[in-house]
This record gives structure tokens, sequence and C-alpha cells, in this order.
């Protein structure tokens, strides 16, 4: 038989586990280790708090009384898992993107950060709460009283009292311990979550293991147990439609509503995409946790003696049937149902109270608000820890008031309206931008008016809260206030009748006031923020690491304190981390210490919202953006203004300051060049001119004479019109005008022309070499123009006794290389650098040139994409030639 | 009239032509083309009038004509600028260095002839 | 699947946008066959099914559905649907 004081040893063990679980997993996480802590499968097995005790134990005591209806339960949840696309996604990727941290504070952001919404719903939530816990407590009262009764050995359990009070004590020791460990920039409780996920896998396999037994140990297969079941009371389908309907709605309503579902499904969401194998596996949970109660209440019905409480048939049957192993799992099940619950709830209910209850208090208490709190954490833990034990002592004063006695299923529908009333402010909330506060507020007072007036009192039984004379006449008479058939409509399912009316009401009271009053701008980007979420969180984002959100804040503090100064605070805070070098972790103290800093010099405001830019990623509240708004809209787009008036001062300074250069430059060039031009054109035509006078004045010349100035008229004549050549020559040149005709040319055709041209059979002699077969894509007439003018060059200015200029042609590195070297005294190495300047003639003026030959030349080789230049170093003047070989090809 | 002149310039044409011109009225011409030792040209030939080019090789005309004016013998020998940019900077730098008469290239040769007379004669 | 490069990115995208819409339709359509068993004829009237008729039908229903939210669940594109990795949570003060 199995023995109570075994059932506690092996539950003191499975607790210490627990422990061990929640301890090593918070360790993990600190460490950064724990990747499997993060896993989808964690994630799933956490949103299996859904099963409470009341399904452990409560379902099968459901199917027992109420047939199939029990289904309703997990169909609702399940549908909405499968529908997460919808609803469950958008309050994930909310939660996330804007730092939610219960179903309170979501409702309470989204219309305009309301206190009075937030206190409203965590009243609501507490109050429908409480029972639930209670509920949890009953449970494993009732499992343990159960074991005492069957514990021969053991004298009958005296105080099951004292058993509710122990374990409401330990779980708000647990809770305390791994529930509110620390108040770290990290809200998610990955020890509790690990257990919970631990206790779902109990539960679970400690269900099924008992349906297997029923349904293989006891009915003898599927076949049998099937035919069993369709021959018991439950054999037909009995399931009112209505109930069928309200109670799927319901509880599908309650997967989103209640506190502790949001608190596994949002808040500790470690990744959305989790939620993609939630969508699957969850329902699955549920309908293996459903498969087998039916069987076990069926076969439960057959083999308990009559009376026997149908709640407990998960336990008591294998107990009956000697299994004490078998009931000792099946108790760990509903151990493990019961807590996981209790310490989400728990959890989830303490952050509510202290954050919209205890905490706006204790601000407005304070007198210097914000400012000073250093010690808001310690103020924040105390309160969450003081939250947990009084949630839980609530829940132990429910279970002694209500004295055990309402069957498990009757609360946990109450419980799951009385937070349904949530649903129209949240889906309205994400959904709709037109919901506002007042309609919100609006809908849940009516709603959970109705809701307390309707199910939540009436369930204590008559008599207790409600008279008897209330519930049948209404309050003072006045009949259409009937608990059970408000506005007269009587004959309905109070359940339904209940459910249909609160929630009608609550959501009509919502809509038509949202409609007819005016939001507060806050609340409208709230709004804006909430339903748009897909929106402006698209796409991944964030902060890799630690010491890389060090770096980008201290990058901002740089810009923000000035170099030094940042630099040195930054120091000091990693020395006092006990770090060296300049990057401090990113710790609350740090960056509270950093906000301050910065709020001296940029407003308190703007210093919140760059910090939490920088370490929350996109996780600057609308809040934070309307106070910089506020604050310093103004300053920021004067001094931006100013900013950018000055810069553009600046810019338009400097350019005209370059402007000024240029065109002081130009025109001390184009002064030099008019007055170059200006030389050039008055010197032939001062001759011209002079001997065109003097052969009209002189009739008396000798022919000789007339010939020779005659010769010297056509001579300059003939400069004149080379000047002017040039001068266009150069002019288009220069403008980018030219057009090349590239044409595949032998460079011997080139050279041979040029040669041609400049008349060679002077005194020069041409000395050429090289590989001169090379085939050129080039402008032929361009190039030639640039070996004319060398090689006339060489003719007019070589001063050598027997002048001789050698041509030699090679490739190099992809180049074409033409070297023109004559054998005179060459350029003066001052003057190297002007030769290629225009007018600047080198020595006597005797040869007539115009001084724009050299400039010409570097300009066509621009053109060409090569270049001239002089070359020293030879026995004379040298000049290069060089062509990219690109379009010049070795001849074969 | 046994006049000399000094025509310093660098362009043989031009200088053929003043040459033939002056010649012809009577005048004897000497020729310098260098503006490096043009200085000391004028002291050796005692010119009764130089003509001066503004743009010569290896030295400015305003360079010589500063020095001439400087010189105790030169200082009140008549010198007529020549220059082909004729611009009004130039004339004035001329005038202000103490050149007597001012002509841009191109000119007229009866314009040559009345200035180099005038020159001289006052 | 997840894993198939189509040819062209707009009929990739176009795929994903319909997928969503089925995952969409998914829970209509699951609540209309979950609410089917609501107008079944009940208890001792003609043709009230056996439970163990209604609990097939609503199990292997539940099944169908299941399998068919993890079909759809692998065919979406997590970077269509959202942020990859955990990064705007990663550090949630408050």
């Amino acid at each position: 038989m199995a023995s109570l004081n075994l059932l506690i040893f092996v539950s003191l063990i499975y607790v210490a586990f627990l422990f061990a679980v929640a301890f090593g997993a918070e360790r993990a996480a600190l460490r950064g280790q724990g990747s499997w802590l993060r896993s989808p499968l964690v994630y799933t097995l956490s949103l299996s708090i859904y099963c409470t005790a009341w399904t452990f134990y409560g379902a099968v005591g459901y199917a027992a009384r109420s047939g199939m209806e029990y289904l309703t339960i997990y169909l609702g949840p399940s549908l909405v898992m499968i529908g997460w696309f919808w609803a469950v996604r958008k309050m994930v990727r909310i939660g996330r993107s804007q730092n939610i941290t219960s179903i309170a504070d979501l409702i309470s952001s989204r219309y305009g950060k309301s206190t009075l919404l937030g206190v409203l719903v965590t009243v609501l939530a507490v109050v429908g709460t409480t029972p639930y816990i209670a509920l949890q407590l009953q449970s494993v009262t009732l499992a343990v009283a159960a074991f005492s009764q069957a514990d021969v050995t053991m004298r009958p359990l005296g105080d099951q009292n004292s058993t509710a009070l122990w374990v409401a004590a330990g779980l708000a020791f647990f809770t305390v311990l791994f529930g509110t460990r620390n108040l770290d920039a990290n809200e998610r409780h990955h020890g509790v979550v690990m257990a919970v996920a631990v206790e779902a896998v109990v539960k679970l396999f400690a269900l099924v293991a008992v349906g297997v037994f029923v349904v293989w140990g006891i009915g003898g297969g599927v076949g049998a147990t099937l035919e069993r079941i369709d021959a018991s009371p439950l054999g037909t389908w009995s399931v009112a439609p209505d109930r069928w309907l309200a109670l799927t709605a319901l509880s599908a309503a309650a997967l989103l509503c209640l506190p502790r579902m949001f608190q596994v499904m949002v808040v500790e969401n470690e990744e959305e995409r989790h939620l993609r194998t939630a969508s699957w596996a969850f329902p699955l949970y549920l309908m293996a946790m459903s498969l087998f109660v039916v069987p076990i209440a069926v076969v439960g019905l057959d083999l308990m003696p009559a009376g026997e409480n149908p709640d407990l048939f998960v336990l008591s049957l294998p107990l009956a049937e000697g299994r004490s192993g078998l009931a000792l799992l099946s108790f760990l099940g509903g151990f493990s149902s019961a807590t996981s619950m209790v310490i989400v709830a728990s959890i989830a209910l303490s952050t509510m109270v202290s954050n919209h209850i205890v905490m706006p208090i204790w601000l407005s208490r304070q007198a210097g608000g914000a400012m000073v709190s250093g010690d808001v954490r310690s103020v924040v833990l105390l309160s969450r820890r003081l939250s947990i034990v009084g949630v839980l002592l609530l829940g132990y004063f429910y279970y002694r008031v209500s004295g055990g006695s309402t069957a498990l299923a009757a609360i946990g529908l109450i419980s799951f309206s009385g937070v349904a009333q949530f649903l129209p402010a949240l889906l309205g909330g994400i959904f709709w931008r037109g919901a506002n506060r007042i309609g919100a507020l609006a809908g849940l007072l009516i709603g959970g008016g109705v809701w307390l007036w309707c199910l939540f009192l009436p369930s204590f039984g008559p008599g207790v809260i409600l008279s008897a004379e209330t519930m049948a006449d209404g309050p003072f008479g006045v009949g259409w206030l009937r608990p059970y058939a408000l506005f007269g409509i009587a004959g309905l399912d109070p359940l339904v009748h209940g459910v249909f009316w609160s929630l009608l009401l609550n959501t009509t009271a919502l809509v038509g006031l949202s409609l007819f009053t005016f939001p507060t701008p806050m609340e409208r980007l709230q709004g804006a923020q909430f339903v748009n979420v897909f929106d402006h969180t698209a796409g991944a984002r964030g902060w890799s690491g630690g010491m890389a959100q060090s770096e980008d804040l201290m990058i901002m503090a740089q810009r923000i304190l000035g170099a030094a100064e940042a630099q040195e605070m930054f120091r000091r805070a990693a020395l006092a981390q006990g770090l060296e070098g300049y990057l401090p972790e990113p710790t609350a103290d740090f960056l509270q210490m950093l906000e301050r800093d910065l709020a001296g010099s940029v407003g308190a405001a703007t210093a919140h919202a760059m910090i939490g830019q920088i370490t929350g990623g996109a996780n600057i509240s609308v809040e934070d953006l309307m106070a910089v708004a506020d604050e310093t809209a103004q300053i920021m787009e004067h001094s931006s203004q100013l900013e950018a008036k000055s810069a553009e001062l600046a810019r338009t300074a400097r350019q005209l300051r370059a402007a000024n250069e240029k065109l002081t430059l130009l025109s001390v060039q184009k002064d030099a060049f008019l007055s170059q031009i200006s030389h050039e054109l008055r010197t032939p035509m001062t001759s011209i001119r002079a001997f065109s006078e003097i052969l009209r004045e002189s009739g008396d010349l000798d022919v000789t004479t007339r010939t020779k100035y005659s010769g010297i008229i056509h001579e300059e004549a003939e400069r004149l019109t080379r000047l002017l050549d040039d001068l266009l020559d150069l002019s288009v040149l220069e403008n980018a005008q030219v057009r090349l005709t590239l044409a595949e040319v032998r460079l011997r055709a080139i050279l041979d022309r040029a040669v041609a041209a400049t008349g060679a059979s002077g005194r020069l002699r041409l000395v050429r070499r090289g590989a001169e077969e090379m085939v050129l894509n080039t402008d032929m007439d361009r190039l030639s123009q640039v070996f004319i003018n060398l090689i006339s060059n060489a003719q007019k200015y070589c001063d050598a006794e027997s002048p001789e200029l050698t041509i030699s042609a090679r490739e190099m590195d992809g180049l074409l290389i033409v070297d023109f070297v004559d054998n005179g005294t060459g350029i003066a190495p001052d003057s190297q650098a002007l030769i290629f300047e225009k007018f600047s003639r080198i020595g006597h003026q005797q040869a007539g040139g115009a001084g724009l030959g050299l400039a010409i030349c570097r300009e066509i080789m621009a053109r060409l994409g090569g270049s001239i230049t002089y070359l020293p170093g030879q026995q004379g003047a040298g000049f290069r030639v060089t062509l990219p070989m690109h379009g010049a090809m070795a001849a074969q | 009239m046994d006049k000399t002149v000094l025509l310093i310039e660098d362009e043989p044409n031009i200088i053929e032509a003043i040459s033939f011109i002056l010649m012809r009225d009577g005048w004897r011409v000497a020729t310098h083309s260098n503006g490096v030792d043009a200085v000391g040209a004028v002291a050796t030939r005692r010119p009764d009038l130089v003509i001066l080019d503004v743009m010569l090789p290896g030295r400015s005309g305003y360079d010589i004509l500063r020095d001439l004016r400087a010189a105790e013998e030169t200082a009140e020998l008549p010198v007529l600028m020549l220059t082909a940019r004729g611009q009004t900077r130039d004339r004035e730098m001329a005038e202000q260095l103490g050149a007597s008469r001012f002509m841009a290239k191109p000119f007229s040769n009866a314009e040559m002839l009345e200035a180099v007379n005038d020159l001289v004669r006052s | 699947m997840t894993d198939r490069r189509p040819l062209f990115l707009e009929r990739s995208s176009y795929r994903q946008r319909r997928l969503g819409d089925a995952a969409r339709m998914l829970p209509v359509f699951g609540g209309v066959l979950m609410m089917l068993p609501a107008i079944w004829q009940r208890g001792e009237a003609e043709g009230a099914p056996a439970t163990s008729s209604a609990m097939i039908y609503v199990f292997g229903g539940w099944v169908a559905l299941s399998v068919a939210a993890f079909v759809l669940a692998r065919w979406l594109d997590p970077s269509v649907t959202e942020p990859s990795g955990d990064a705007a949570g990663s550090t949630r003060g408050r």
C-alpha cells in the first residue's frame, strides 16, 4: 500500500529536484550558456501551465459530470494557438517591442499609460485568479488526503488546512526565490520557466501513464474501452450547444487574457519564432492531456464506489487498483500542475500589483520622485516579494473561506470568465486604433461588474454573499437585475448567461464610448504603435553584446559630454567594476549614472531615450519620444537650424574663397595670356605695317629690296596665320571639344608622315630606330601633329654643329614609348618645367614660333590617353611620348 | 643732321624696318638685339636717342630703362619705349620709369619719325 | 521546403503571402470544424452520436489541425513573419 511518508518523501525529493533545475537554469543563463533554455520546446512546455490541477484532476471530474463538455476548455486555446498568426503573434511582438511586463501593463500602455486602467486590470486579475490559486491548494490537499485515507498504517490526517498552508508557504518560498531573484534588465525567469517545463513533462507523462493503465490495464484495449464508454452513462453525445460554443470561446479568450498565460507566452518569450513551434505543439499537448480523460472517467465511474469524488479518479483509481507507484506518479503530476500554475500566476500577479499599485503609491509619496531613487530597485523587489506572499495568502484564505466545497470545474470557469473581461480591451487595443481609454475603462468596469454580479458572487452559493431572495427576485426586488436572468431574460444557462451579458456589455461600452469620445495624443500614438506593430518592428535589429553596447554608449557620451570627460567617466566606471580600459559592463547602476550625467547636458527625457535606444534596441517608448519632443523639439530645431546655417555659411565661404582664388588665378593667367597674345599678334603686324608703308610710300626702291620687303610681309603674315591656327587648335583641345578619329595605324606610317610634313630635307639628320612596326589604335592626324611639332622644334632649336634627332620607339610595361632626342644643348633644368606652358619660348625667338606648340602637344597627348614629358639626362633635348598599349597592338 | 639712334629690339624684321625708315630720314642707326648687355651698349655707343623694346631676351626693357635713368650720363637721354603689349598698365609703367615717349606696336612709319625727331629737338 | 530557392523573388513572396493567408484561415476553418458538435443531436434523441464516435471526430480533427499548423509553420519563412534572433527583447529594462 501507498505510504503517506513515502509520498511526502518523494514530494520533497521532487521539490528539491525542481529547485535544482531552476537553480541550474538560472546559473546557465547567467553564464550565457543555456542555449537549450531558449529552445522552442521549452517555450511550448512552459505554455502548458494552462493545464493546471483543474485539468489534471478536474477534467476527469468534469467529464464524469458533464460528458464531453470538458473538451471545450482545451479546444478553445488550441484554436487560438493554431491561429497564432492573428493575435498571439501580435501580442508577442508588441510585448517585446514595448517592453510589456504583464497584461495590465499591455492594456495600460495601449490606452495612454493609464494608471487607472492598470489598477483596474490588476484588481480584476487578482480577484479572478485568487479562486484559481485556492483551487490548486485544494487539489493538492485533496490528493494528500486521498493518499492518507488509502494508507491504513497512518492515522487519519487531522487538519487538511495545515497541508494547504504548508503548500502555500513552500510555493511562496520557491516563487520569491526564483521569481524575484533579480531585477536586472532581463525580466525573464529562466529558472522558473525551466522548472515549469519540467513539470509540464511530468504532468503529461503522469496523466498519459494513468490513461494507458486505464485503457490497456483495466479497460482491455482501445476497442473494449470505446465500447465501455458507449455503454456508460456518458455513452451518447450530450453537450448543450450553447455551452459548447460559449465555453470554447471563453477558454480561447482565457488563453489570451490569463495573467499567467500572458507571463509565459509574452513576457517570458525568448524568440518570436518559438511561436511557430508552439502553434502546433501546444494544441497537440492539450490534445494529449485530454485524450484519456473520458476513459478514466468512465472506468472510474464503473469501478469506484458511488459518492467517490470523480475529481480524484486520476489518483484514486491507481490507488484502488493497488498501483501505488502509478498513484505516486499521478500525485506528482497533479502536484506539478498545481505548483507550476501557482508559481507563474503569483509572479504575474505580483508584477502587476507591484508595478501598477505599489510603485505608483510609493513614488507619489517620495518627494523627489524618481530622481533620488538609487534604491528603487530594492523597493520594487520588496514589493514584488510581498505581493507574491500576499497573493498566495489571499488564495489560502479563499480556500479556507470557500471550504473546498465547490467543484473544481465551476471555480475554473468563473475565473476564466473574469479574466475574459480583458478581451475586448485587449483585442480592441491591438487591432483597432479607434479604441480609447474611456471606452476601455467603461467596458472593463461594466463587464467586471456584470461578471461580479452574475458569476463571481453567486459562485459562493446561495446565502453566502448573495441571499437566496436576491438570487430569486433580484436586489431589493428589482426583477430585471436577477443575477441569472438579467433584463428579465430567464432560462439561460447561468454561465452562458453571465459570459454573454458581461462580454456583450463590455464590448458595447468599449466600442460605443470609443466612437463618441476623443483619445489623448498619447493614446493615439500608442494605438498606432500597437496596431501597426508589424510595420515598425520588421527585420532584425539590436545590439550584439554587452561590450558593443558599452562602446556605443561611449561614442554617444563622447558626443555629448566631450571626449576627455566621457573617457574619464567610463574609465572610472570600469575601474569601479574591477575592469581595465574604458568599457565598463552596461549594468543598471552604470546606465543610471550615465543617464544622470547625460541629463545634465541634454535633458532628462532625451538622455533616457538615448540610453534606451542603445541598450534596448528599438524599445524607446512613445512616452520617451513625446517627452523628448516636448522638451527639446524647439531647442533642437533652433540649434540645428543654426548649425545648418553656420555650416552652410562656412561652406559658402569656402566655396567663395576657392572661387576667388580661382578667379584671381584665372585673371592673372588671362592677363598674362592676353598680353602674350597681344605681343604675338602685334609683333608680326608691326613688321607688316612698317614694310607695307615703306613699299607704298617709296617708289624708288630697287627690285631686290622690294622683293625682300614683300617677302618679309608674306613671312610675317604666314606667322600670324600660324599663330591664329594654333590658338584655335589649343582652345578646341582645352575645351575637350576635339573629336578623335580612331583608327588602326602603324607607328611607322605616322612617323613617315610627320617627317615628310616637316620637310626633313633640312639640316637636321633623322635617326629612326626601334619597334616602328607596332600598330596603334589612335588618331593619326593628332599624333602626327605631336610628332611634327617635336621634329620641327628640333629643327628650330637644335644648336649642334650637325644637328641630329634620334627617334626611338619601344614597348615597356604595356606602354608605347617614343623618344625624340636631339644632340643640342637641351633645355636648362629650371626651364624644363615651363616648356609645356603656353607662350613659353626658351631662348631666342628667331624661329618664329608662337610658343604654343608644346602646349598643344600636351593637350593632344592627354586626349589620346597618353602623355608627353621632357626627358632629362640625354645628350640634348629629349622628349618622351607615351601611349597606353591598350588599343595598340604589336604587329605580327 | 647727324644724330645717332640706338635701336634695342630683338625682332630682326622690325629692326630692318625701323632702320630703313630712320636711315632714309638721315639718322645713323645702331642696333642691339639683346637685353642683357643693352645698358653697356648705350654707354659705349653714346647715342642721341634710344629706341627700347620692352620684351627683350634676357632682360626686360623696363629694367634697362631704370638702369639708364639711374646712371648720371644717361639720366636725361631721350628714350622711346616700344611695346607689343600696348596695355594701359605698360604705358603707365613706362612713364613712371621715365620713358620720354611710349609707342605701341604696330605704329605708322610717319608716327615713328615724328616721335624720334620730336625727342631729339626738345 | 524552407530551403528551396524559387527562381523568382516575386513568386516566393507571393507564395509566402498566400501561406500567411492560410495561417489566418486555419483557425477559422478549425473553429467551424469544432463547432459542428454543437448542432449534433444529443442525449436520448434519435441519431445522437455515440461518445466514441464523437471522440474520434474531435480528436481526429484536432490532430489534423495540428498537423496543418505544423506544415504551415514549416513553410512560412521566418524572415517574412518575424525578426530573426533574440534582438528586440534581449534587454528588457523597466
